[in-house]
């Protein structure tokens, strides 16, 4: 770990940078920072937002100046170690449905890297992924780390509805979108899973930590899931 | 006297969007979920001062207009924020004020003659089973609002009070004039630089801090597009990380995207900075095709202005 960086994110907001680049190896450093800011900030901590490399703290601008915060910060630093529960999270599959139907960039994809269709889901389908955090919207799990020969930059202009379920890839990343939103990830097929349900005692199917595999199906096992086949165009 | 929550007005006409807002949902965003919350806080924040209700208290969020919502007993309200040609029963109304209605009493929203944001607060504040620790309503996430899913209002739906005014209505009160922002006037906003500035190409950040940017119509709350030069930075697409409200990302296209309560918590586009909460108050309530000016401002400014912001409000 390099020395760890405090980054100015506005009112109220510090950004912690742990690390420079993705690794599992960062996740305990992560959590554990996550943690020890919790007591350190106490009532003053307004929400924490976890991920790949870095923490943001947000925190009450009425019950501390940004130079308070930041010497809060400065102190759980100093003596921080990393979690030793690294061994957490359990074995989760996704079933998905590759079909350019429901994953429109799977023909560019491939045919940017002269691959097959079939050779480009193979190279998804292949990597046991690691959750390393939740964000974007609820239950969507960033995912990591994709094949370098699938790496794929965010498209220039984010889609404005992307529809529930679509599995999607950006830089080294891989993901599912939980619900219908704006996004900017490059869409390969779809999944029937319900990612996100607050009724639920774990209210996302994916934690921070899990094991995930991607599982290939047919439209008709897709459909007898409950997934939904409404082109891109038409959802 | 019934202590429970009573219906206080019926929708009998939607507009295009309308829904309760706190002062957001908090401790929950590390599972993905967004803030949520009224994207004016100023506005929002007198409405409730102007009816004695707590900060936090939720408030209905009246975008552009449409709306029509007739009161079902003796109501005191306060309207605040965008002029969207508020009657009640066909008769002109301003905001920044309290106002009565009767039984039967139609309360209308038109169309936007300055601003796009208007709140409405009641006495007792709106009743809504607060979901995840707050009433805010967030379509995207199907959470909050009056219903707890997020739902937009819709005709026949009720809005309730959680405990109705016994007293006599007070004569009518108003907010400061100095407090009431001309929403159509061109507006400097504070931004407070990010780590990430330095990566912006010299011309860029001229550009940034001196053109006059454009409100595009591809704007909501999750966030608002600035339309102008196109802006270049070094860093290409990033680790995704936690976004604070009001970051200024700039996606690949160089149009920089202004993130407001609905966003998505973790992002990855290079950020200039962060507005001020003001700035994203204010940015707020301008149309689209409204010019606005970007202005860095340092962070012990922005604290400074948000404290004397805060200072009138209780709780």
């Amino acid at each position: 770990m390099n020395a760890p960086r405090i980054e100015n994110a506005g009112l109220g907001g510090w950004l912690v940078r742990l690390f420079d680049t993705i690794d599992e190896a960062n996740l305990p450093w992560v959590t554990a920072l996550a943690r020890q800011c919790e007591s350190a900030f106490g009532p003053a901590l307004v929400d924490l937002v976890p991920s790949y490399t870095t923490l943001l703290v947000q925190y009450d601008p009425l019950m501390l100046t940004p130079d308070q915060a930041q010497r809060r910060l400065q102190s759980v630093l100093a003596e921080l170690a990393p979690d030793e529960s690294d061994a957490s999270g359990s074995e989760k599959e996704l079933p998905v449905w590759y079909d350019p139907s429901v994953g429109p960039d799977l023909p560019t994809l491939a045919d940017a890297r002269a691959l097959g269709l079939e050779q480009l889901v193979a190279l998804h389908t292949q990597t046991t992924y690691r959750v390393f955090a939740l964000g974007f919207a609820p239950g969507f799990a960033f995912m990591g780390s994709l094949d370098p020969r699938l790496e794929a930059p965010r498209l220039a202009t984010p889609r404005p509805r992307v529809p529930r379920g679509s599995v999607a890839i950006a830089g080294r990343q891989t993901s599912a979108y939980p619900a219908v939103s704006p996004g900017g990830w490059n869409l390969l097929g779809r999944t029937p899973v319900t990612l996100f349900d607050r009724h639920r005692h774990e209210m996302s199917y994916l934690q921070v930590g899990d094991r995930v595999r991607m599982v290939p199906v047919s439209r008709e096992e897709f459909l007898r899931l409950g997934g939904d086949t409404t082109p891109l165009e038409a959802s | 006297m019934s202590s429970g929550p009573v219906v206080a007005l019926d929708v009998i006409k939607a507009g295009p969007l309308a829904s309760l807002q706190d002062a957001g949902r908090f401790g929950v965003r590390h599972l993905g979920i967004t803030q949520g919350g009224a994207v004016d806080l100023h506005a929002w924040a007198w409405a409730n001062q102007l009816v004695g209700n707590a900060w936090g208290a939720a408030a209905l969020e009246v975008t552009f207009g449409g709306l029509q919502l007739q009161a079902s007993r003796d109501l005191t309200l306060a309207l605040c924020g965008a002029d969207l040609g508020a009657t009640i029963d066909g008769v002109a109304l301003s905001p920044w004020r309290t106002l009565q209605l009767a039984p039967g009493q139609v309360l209308g929203f038109a169309a936007p003659r300055q601003g796009m944001r208007a709140y409405l607060a009641i006495a007792g504040g709106f009743h809504a089973e607060p979901v995840l620790g707050s009433r805010a309503g967030v379509a995207r996430e199907a959470l909050g609002g009056h219903d707890g899913e997020g739902r937009q209002l819709a005709v026949g739906d009720a809005l309730r009070v959680s405990t109705p005014a016994q007293s006599p209505a007070p004569s009518v009160l108003e907010v400061p004039r100095e407090q009431r922002p001309d929403y159509r006037q061109t507006v400097v906003l504070g931004l407070v630089p990010g780590a990430q500035i330095g990566a912006f190409s010299g011309r860029s950040l001229f550009d940034a801090f001196n053109a006059e940017w454009t409100v595009d119509s591809r704007s909501d709350r999750m966030g608002i597009r600035l339309a102008g030069p196109v802006l270049n930075s070094e860093v290409g697409n990033l680790v995704s990380e936690g976004i604070a409200l009001g970051a200024v990302q700039v996606p690949p296209d160089g149009q920089p995207i202004v993130l407001l309560n609905d966003r998505q918590t973790i992002g990855g586009y290079p950020r200039l900075g962060t507005l001020t909460p003001l700035a994203c108050s204010r940015l707020a309530q301008c149309q689209p095709g409204q010019t606005v000016i970007l202005k860095p401002q340092p962070l012990d400014r922005a604290q400074a202005e948000y404290r004397t912001f805060r200072k009138p409000f209780a709780g």
